[in-house]
């Protein structure tokens, strides 16, 4: 999963993928079609259709003939786990390589991640 | 309605000059298509075919399967708009609206009305008194209130400003999205159409150069940096359309396709991929170092 070779249908389906998992759409609910997307991205409905087909083949939408397309039961979940796995390639590791070029301490990032983790609690 | 256009080895001479040479395409009908290519490229010429404003010198121009020169069956589907306009100077712009509704089989009145005001057109004006923005905002009215089911605009915004432009791209748009038909948009602003375009046909002194998807186009470019020795050894053997240096890093951009197992290289050797921008791209595809290579 490295496509960086569009980013408009790409943006698109992170977009979606962002409003599932922060409960704006909800599971079984419709997003909108293809050319509601081409025109509130002002990009070619061939392309807006990519963004679409790219999250039915990942099984986070599915299409109802004739009706549209709607947020698969389990997507949330899906979009949780994947989104976990990544986490730490994603989030973490850049993050201590920055503070390493800066020369912060890892001890230092450690401590500060407790203290937040202990005002949440 | 969709209409298709295709070019069977069209050739179009003018006197010793050799504007469209050899030219075979299919463009299948309900796309926006992007003509692209420099100045004295051809597009203009090629655009004239297609609109029945000449005739081949020799081999065939089709619009829904029908030779459109001379052919008032398939004409009337056919509308060029070019950046002169193609309009009676001394009329009014009311009287060129009112004119194109007689002879434009799909005019929609209302469309034109609804644009005339977008683009704040004074309508009691004659065309020569108008300013070339204005001359530009008036064509894509015509184009885009007639609704034929082949549309052309041949560089027609190039007058306008960038926020008229905007209305345009935003206005083609939409009026696609409601009624689909063929449009073909002759440009070199590629970057500021280039989202808005299902496939280009890039032509070079008179020659095609390449015709396909804009994204399989696009993702044939690619940008790769990183640190300068490991962007050398990945993109060794590759063709390269650009490299930029800034201390130790380096950018190389490539033209070529790259399959997963490349990409996972480069994510292994810690490069970043990123997409070329589709106007550096036929910039390279029609520059001076490949353009001729062979008639040098």
């Amino acid at each position: 999963m490295f496509d960086d070779r569009s980013p408009i249908y790409r943006q698109i389906a992170e977009h979606i993928k962002a409003e599932i998992l922060s409960g704006e759409l909800a599971e079984d609910s419709q997003v909108m079609s293809t050319n509601q997307y081409a025109a509130a991205y002002r990009i070619n409905p061939a392309t807006a259709a990519k963004g679409l087909r790219q999250l039915i083949d990942d099984g986070i939408l599915y299409k109802r003939r004739g009706i549209g397309m709607f947020v698969s039961p389990d997507a949330h979940d899906k979009l949780r786990t994947a989104s976990r796995d990544r986490f730490f390639d994603d989030v973490v590791d850049p993050m201590v390589e920055q503070a390493l070029t800066i020369g912060i301490p890892l001890d230092d990032v450690v401590e500060h991640i407790q203290r937040k983790d202990g005002k949440s609690t | 309605m969709t209409l298709g256009v295709s070019a069977a080895n069209v050739t179009l001479d003018y006197g010793d000059t050799r504007a469209v040479d050899d030219l075979s395409f299919t463009l299948d009908g309900g796309k926006i298509h992007g003509l692209l290519g420099r100045n004295g490229s051809g597009k203009t010429s090629l655009v004239s075919l297609i609109a029945a404003f000449r005739r081949p010198t020799s081999g065939t121009i089709t619009v829904g399967g029908r030779q459109p020169f001379e052919n008032a069956e398939v004409t009337p589907d056919i509308c060029l708009i070019r950046e002169a306009g193609d309009v009676f100077e001394s009329d009014t712009v009311k009287r060129v609206l009112k004119f194109a509704a007689t002879f434009r089989p799909r005019w929609d009145a209302r469309l034109a009305e609804r644009l005339v005001e977008r683009f704040e057109l004074p309508e009691r004006k004659r065309v020569t008194s108008l300013s070339r923005g204005m001359r530009s905002a008036l064509g894509v009215v015509l184009g885009l209130a007639a609704r034929a089911p082949v549309t052309i605009f041949d560089e027609v915004h190039l007058g306008m400003d960038a926020p008229s432009r905007y209305a345009f791209y935003e206005e083609l748009l939409d009026d696609y999205l409601a009624h689909p038909r063929t449009v073909i948009l002759s440009t070199h602003l590629i970057e500021e159409v280039s989202s808005l375009l299902e496939e280009v046909l890039i032509i070079d002194k008179g020659r095609l150069v390449t015709h396909g998807p804009a994204d399989e186009l696009k993702e044939r470019g690619v940008a790769v940096t990183g640190r300068t020795a490991d962007v050398e050894a990945f993109t060794r053997g590759m063709e390269i359309l650009n490299t930029q240096r800034l201390g130790g890093t380096t950018r190389i951009t490539v033209f070529g396709s790259m399959d997963d197992g490349r990409r996972r290289k480069a994510a292994e050797a810690g490069l970043e991929l990123g997409p070329v921008p589709l106007q550096d791209l036929v910039v390279h595809l029609t520059g001076r170092e490949r353009s001729g290579d062979d008639d040098a």
